[in-house]
């Protein structure tokens, strides 16, 4: 499906449904250097349960025009404008990694527009190594590999994917193949320079979950506690033998837990 | 953080795709013995067969224990997934499948195995698929060949039955400026000595009966997806980028992305043609790639004896063997095939079809039979078995001389395998 946001074509996956206006709509928001496909996993389950998705792709990635934006603020008044472009009054936000931040901050900036908010592998402050922001503004194919490790738990490294057959580190790689030259460089300097986490967090209102995985070596669990307590009635659930990548590494639990908010 | 690294090659042969089962604390992947697995309840049994969720829900379409096979073949290929089926032929099939329908055209090397020969030439062509084979040293070949139908690009790591060597990155690039995906069956060299989509290859196929499971005990195929190949881009291949009626209008690269192709030929291909593999053979199959890189290894060094004893041996005219500098793809075999090129070879014995015939019935240790990549050593010579209605211009056509024998070197001692091969020698060169 797609939307025009700021004169620009912005591509979303609908999960196989095309929107109902009578149904809550939910927006999946992916990570640094990712598409919608991260996602691919919970989003037709809500859309064949009542929900309208949006697994948008960020303007610059998948199918979205460019460029890419390059502040967690900027991300977060797109995702307003996306809201007005697509008619809707509120929506429920699903970030993950560089996605918590701009729905964190969305959430933040206009309160009423935001009916529940989840933050998949997030932290304050989301700091990214030196080595890796230098590879990626290289264009260095060895950023890729960096992120494809750190970001798979241990577990995910040997494999088991829920979905039978396929390789969970091998589509991480491929997916950020794909992204377009800089774009993940400038994603990866979003999420370092963002300062405003825990002023935003206190302005956020809605019921919240903060979804992290024990075995996250990008975004720790304990890197998300000062979050988790600067958001008022915010849930944390820690998965277990769990990754950063917890849509793909643990679909099922991921999507139970986010039934339980939106 | 520390330096970062993906677990090597001989780690995920015995790891990859599996854990201790969690129910048991089994270490062995258990064999799943089961067509079936039960639901939770209506909803999550709705939600698997709409793909909403992911799971088993019946054999033919997935099973536990062939999927840690899937993993792990999928990760010593560098793919983003794989399908195992009933055999080779059936992972060929599945691919061709999946990517094309009637009126569409296959460039194909012309030195293949014979049983794909037979499928691009006979049994294709009743469904509407067409062939055109080229020869495999040509890249330039398969691009003259290719038209405005064609859908795949195929041929083999080690051509058979004369070794030669694909340039995968080169006839992959050809394919890629056409928006066509180049499939390579990868059998004689199995991902320890060369990894295909590393070179360019989109869709990677194997006989998983031969080196990968190495003993001889099982029959299995396996069709890899590198996730490289840009299907929307190409705008050839309706199957993965236009909605799918089986699937209420699924549309396979919008959904899956990089793992389009290997989602389609699970959910349609296994779902409706249903070559599916077995869990007792995927487990069979496991055993051998557990040691893979050891057996490798092991075939490599044994053939390189082997090889040097027949190039000095008098009943020897020539020895064909990529590590040889008389070999014509003797450079190429180096960057394709860096850690050694397998241990499939074929050598001219002097004397002709007759002498063949003798040195067949002479070997002990070696096996007289149709297959390759067993742990143990095995002969055949084409011109008095499988070709034995073929005259001499026949077999010359179909590059097969009357004094080609073919061996497929096993994991013997290599003095005894050595010992054997001079008796016959001797043998065969008596009138």
């Amino acid at each position: 499906m797609e939307l025009q946001v700021d004169g620009k074509t912005v591509f979303y996956a609908s999960g196989g449904r095309a929107p109902d206006a009578g149904q809550p709509s939910v927006i999946f928001i992916h990570g640094a250097g990712a598409d919608h496909t991260a996602w691919v996993l919970q989003t037709r389950y809500f859309a064949y349960h009542g929900r309208n998705v949006l697994a948008i792709d960020l303007p610059g990635h998948g199918r979205s025009e460019g460029p890419a934006i390059d502040s967690v603020g900027g991300l977060a008044d797109w995702l307003m404008a996306l809201l007005d472009a697509a008619g809707l009054e509120k929506a429920a936000l699903v970030g993950h990694s560089l996605g918590s931040l701009a729905a964190l901050e969305a959430a933040a900036r206009q309160p009423g527009r935001v009916w529940a908010l989840a933050l998949l592998g997030s932290a304050i402050p989301m700091a990214v190594s030196d080595g890796l922001l230098a590879a990626a503004k290289a264009n260095d194919p060895a950023a890729f590999d960096m992120i494809t490790i750190w970001a798979h738990g241990a577990e995910a490294q040997i494999g088991r994917h829920t979905v039978p057959g396929l390789w969970m580190t091998g589509n991480g790689l491929r997916l950020l193949e794909r992204s377009r030259p800089g774009v993940l460089h400038t994603d990866l300097k979003a999420c370092n320079d963002y300062q405003g986490g825990m002023q935003a967090a206190a302005r956020v209102t809605c019921p919240t979950l903060l979804l992290l995985g024990d075995g996250d070596r990008m975004t720790p669990p304990q890197a998300a506690r000062p979050l988790a307590q600067a958001i008022s009635g915010a849930e944390t659930v820690v998965l277990p033998r769990c990754g950063h990548m917890m849509s793909v590494e643990q679909p099922d639990a991921v999507l139970d837990r986010l039934r339980e908010i939106v | 953080m520390a330096e970062p690294q993906y677990l090597r090659f001989g780690t995920l042969s015995l790891h990859g795709g599996q854990h201790p089962d969690p129910t048991t604390g089994a270490r062995a992947v258990p064999i799943y013995q089961s067509t079936s697995f039960v639901f939770d309840d209506v909803d999550h049994a709705a939600a698997l067969f709409n793909l909403e969720r992911a799971g088993h829900i019946y054999s033919r379409i997935s099973n536990p224990t062939t999927a840690v096979l899937e993993e792990r073949l999928a990760g010593l290929e560098g793919g983003v997934g794989t399908v195992c089926t009933a055999s080779g032929q059936a992972a060929l099939t599945l691919a061709v499948l999946t990517l094309m329908d009637a009126g569409s055209h296959i460039v194909s090397s012309a030195s293949i195995y014979g049983g794909s020969h037979n499928l691009f030439t006979h049994t294709l062509p009743r469904f509407g698929i067409e062939t055109t084979f080229v020869d495999p040293r040509d890249p330039e070949a398969f691009r003259q060949a290719i038209r405005p139908n064609t859908r795949m690009l195929f041929g083999e790591t080690l051509g058979n039955p004369g070794l030669e060597v694909m340039d995968i990155a080169r006839v992959s690039a050809v394919g890629h400026e056409h928006g066509i995906p180049l499939v390579v069956d990868s059998t004689f060299a199995t991902p320890y000595l060369c990894r295909p989509i590393d070179l360019g290859a989109d869709l990677v196929m194997h006989s998983v009966t031969k080196f990968l499971g190495g003993h001889g005990v099982a029959i299995g195929g396996a069709i890899i997806d590198g996730g490289r190949f840009d299907w929307e881009a190409s705008g050839l291949f309706p199957t993965l980028t236009e909605p799918y009626a089986g699937y209420h209008g699924l549309d396979f690269a919008e959904e899956f992305g990089p793992q389009a192709f290997i989602m389609r030929a699970r959910a349609e291909g296994l779902r409706d043609f249903g070559a599916c593999m077995a869990p007792a053979t995927a487990f069979y199959l496991l055993q051998g790639v557990e040691t893979l890189p050891l057996r490798m290894e092991k075939h490599v060094a044994n053939t390189r004896k082997i090889v040097a004893f027949l190039k000095a041996a008098e009943a020897v005219d020539w020895v064909a063997y990529p590590e040889l500098p008389e070999h014509p793809d003797y450079e190429l075999a180096k960057k394709v095939l860096p850690r050694g090129a397998g241990s499939i070879f074929s050598f001219g014995i002097r004397g002709g079809r007759a002498a063949g015939r003798r040195f067949i019935e002479a070997v002990r240790l070696f096996s007289h039979l149709a297959n390759v990549g067993d742990a143990k050593s095995l002969v055949i010579h084409p011109g008095s078995t499988t070709h034995q209605q073929m005259d001499a211009a026949a077999l010359e056509a179909a590059g097969i001389g009357e004094e080609l024998v073919r061996l497929s070197i096993g994991l013997e001692d290599p003095d005894d395998l050595i010992d054997d091969l001079g008796r016959a020698l001797r043998a065969s060169q008596k009138s």
